[in-house]
């Protein structure tokens, strides 16, 4: 407010008065010392107050102000050089010093963490680079220090499981996939200086890679046994690429996250998956069938093996005994009809027979 | 002198003001990103911090560049390896299949006098060099049947379009370092959905073949235990055939007659004659 007033009141000044374009306004503004905004209630306060009383125009708050800001500075509204000047130019001085010397200090010594390096630049030039620790550097206009962390793994993710990331296989199936690359930078003024836009190159170099990498397997190694080879071929191929390029960038690792078939098929590979199963559960029975059958025949074979060195032993004795300790068992429990008389067994009531069957089976 | 300035603040504030503008008129910084053409009223008369293969950072191309104030000025052009992105183009194989593609290209301002006479900006000459990309691609992919365009014989080709690009991209004083596809994808719709198909009625017929493998091997494997019990029983059984059938036969008599493990009994009812053998002892005689 105060130097807006100032400004237009210079320009008044400056044409009305023939003393030159840069000459001293009349009052003794001019020659109070240069000031900050405070002391200006002198030199540039001054005009307006005699412009416009000099109009004839109210007393206005702002005059008010500038009055008791002269007189707190113990200046007289002729100014020149009174005792309050003085201080308050010294006092300047000793802040821009001060500001300097700040200056100075913050953008000369540069302190670096283990995993950062500073690349420095003098007036644009790439001078040197600087490791961990403490350094120094010209002030600020002539060298400038960029930092870069070249410890700190950063990661692309490309493709995720809420969105379909479809690429061609070898065998011109599709393969859904989502993958990460992880890379850090080794060479700090190549990150800076080579690549208009390093982030962004990587991360269509990994998409590129990967495309062509999935472009040369089939469908069934990528999804399955040659993932970790596959993951080897990319990084590879994006080391390889982004060293064309001179990115000074090392690729760490490629991590597959998800390979899987798309969703349009996904239910005709499980349903592979499901006859694997049927499969592999029909030769399991089948397995289980033939060791139970080899197992009973081994038992039956060799329980008429020990039963039959006895029998060679005393082969009619055995053979009776064996007889007649199986009738016995076995017509110990059964209904049982003798029929003496050779020729009755064609008029034998058959339907009383059966009848009484149940009850004694009851009884 | 700094009784002066201190006399007349203005008028030092001004004049430090104007030789602020004449030294920022008449000495540039020249990042190692950047290469300038410096036009004097408009005609390029000098190139600060050309590229040239295999320099190293910290050149003397980089730093203060004096020029005339006022009358020449700097335009800067990018020194770094730039991305040329292309849209994405359908390609059309030689059998007649379509393939989705979008590539990439990398390049290099290697003559920024050119590229300041041929297009003023890097921006314009991108333009100019984005169809050209494109038309080479279609061309080259175009010769190749769809097949090949999966295979490392692709490669040759990218080199093709590369060298193809190159000879355009000299005009404008550019460099192409690589050309690289980043998708080649079945366009969506019947292409896609026939290689959907295709897939799926793959998978259809090898769920069915793995099912009928895995009966065959049940079969076999069944077939062969059976085989061997066969050979096990003959090996024991044919020892003394006669034995074999009294002994199987008692066996046979218990299993029908006696009572399971359940203890249930099947409803038997024997009637028998005295000529029987067992009841021989029974008649006496």
């Amino acid at each position: 407010m105060t130097i807006f007033s100032g400004w237009g009141a210079r320009g008044r000044a400056l044409f009305s008065d023939n003393k030159g374009p840069w000459g001293a306004p009349p009052g003794g503004g001019g020659n109070e010392p240069p000031g900050g905004d405070d002391p200006a209630g002198g030199p540039w306060g001054e005009p307006p107050k005699r412009g416009r009383s000099g109009k004839g125009a109210p007393v206005t708050s702002l005059d008010e102000f500038l009055q008791r800001g002269r007189s707190k500075f113990g200046g007289s509204p002729g100014g020149g050089f009174g005792f309050g000047g003085r201080p308050d130019s010294s006092l300047l001085m000793w802040g821009l010093i001060g500001v300097a010397a700040l200056w100075l200090v913050f953008t000369s010594f540069h302190q670096l963490d283990g995993k950062e390096r500073g690349v420095v630049t003098r007036f644009g030039r790439y001078s040197h680079t600087l490791q961990p620790g403490v350094s120094l550097t010209l002030p600020s206009p002539i060298d400038r220090v960029e930092k870069v962390d070249v410890a700190n793994i950063r990661e692309i993710t490309l493709g995720s499981a809420a969105e379909e990331t479809l690429m061609l296989t070898g065998d011109q199936n599709i393969i859904d996939i989502a993958y990460q690359v992880r890379w850090n930078i080794r060479d700090p003024e190549q990150y800076l200086y080579e690549l208009a836009e390093p982030d962004e190159t990587i991360r269509q170099v990994a998409e590129s890679a990967m495309r062509q990498i999935i472009s040369q397997v089939s469908l069934q190694d990528a999804m399955g046994a040659s993932r970790g080879l596959i993951e080897a071929r990319v990084q590879q191929e994006m080391q390889q690429t982004l060293d064309a390029y001179g990115s000074g960038v090392v690729i760490q690792g490629v991590a597959i996250k998800q390979a899987d078939p798309p969703a349009a098929v996904n239910e005709a590979f499980k349903a592979v998956t499901a006859a694997q199963q049927q499969a592999q559960s029909d030769v399991n029975q089948a397995n289980a069938y033939a060791l139970q059958l080899r197992q009973i025949a081994q038992g039956e074979a060799t329980a008429f093996d020990k039963v039959y060195a006895q029998y060679k032993l005393a082969p009619v004795v055995t053979k009776r005994r064996m007889y007649y300790e199986t009738m016995e068992r076995v017509l110990k429990n059964v209904d049982k009809t003798i029929v003496e008389t050779p020729g009755v067994t064609p008029y034998l009531p058959l339907s009383e027979v059966k009848r009484s069957t149940p009850r004694g089976a009851a009884q | 002198m700094t009784e002066a300035i201190r006399r007349h603040p203005v008028v030092a504030g001004l004049i430090a003001f104007f030789l602020l503008i004449l030294l920022y008129s008449t000495v540039s910084v020249v990042p190692e990103t950047s290469q300038g053409v410096i036009a004097r009223l408009g005609k390029p008369v000098r190139i600060v911090n050309r590229y040239k293969t295999g320099d190293q950072f910290g050149g003397p191309g980089a730093g203060l560049v004096f020029r005339i104030p006022f009358a020449e000025n700097v335009v800067w052009i990018d020194k770094r390896v730039r991305d040329l992105d292309m849209e994405k183009q359908q390609v059309i194989s030689t059998d007649q299949r379509r393939l989705e593609v979008d590539a990439f290209a990398r390049y290099r301002v290697t003559d920024p006098l050119r590229m300041y006479l041929a297009a003023r900006t890097v921006e314009s000459a991108e333009e100019s060099l984005k169809p050209i990309l494109g038309s080479q691609l279609r061309n080259e992919l175009g010769k190749r049947p769809f097949a090949s365009l999966l295979s490392p014989e692709r490669e040759g080709a990218m080199e093709n379009i590369r060298v193809g690009l190159n000879r355009i991209a000299r005009q404008y004083g550019v460099e192409i370092v690589d050309v690289r596809i980043k998708r080649a994808d079945l366009p969506s719709g019947a292409p896609l959905d026939t290689a959907f198909e295709r897939m799926r009625t793959a998978r259809e017929q090898e769920a069915r073949s793995i099912r009928a493998e895995g009966q065959k091997r049940a079969q076999i494997i069944q077939a062969e235990a059976d085989a061997e019990a066969a050979q096990i029983y003959a090996a024991a059984f044919g020892k003394d055939p006669e034995f074999y059938n009294f002994y199987r036969a008692m066996q046979s008599y218990k299993t029908t007659f006696l009572p399971d493990a359940q203890g249930k009994t099947g409803q038997t009812s024997i009637i028998l004659s005295p000529n029987n053998e067992y009841m021989k002892e029974f008649t006496g005689r």
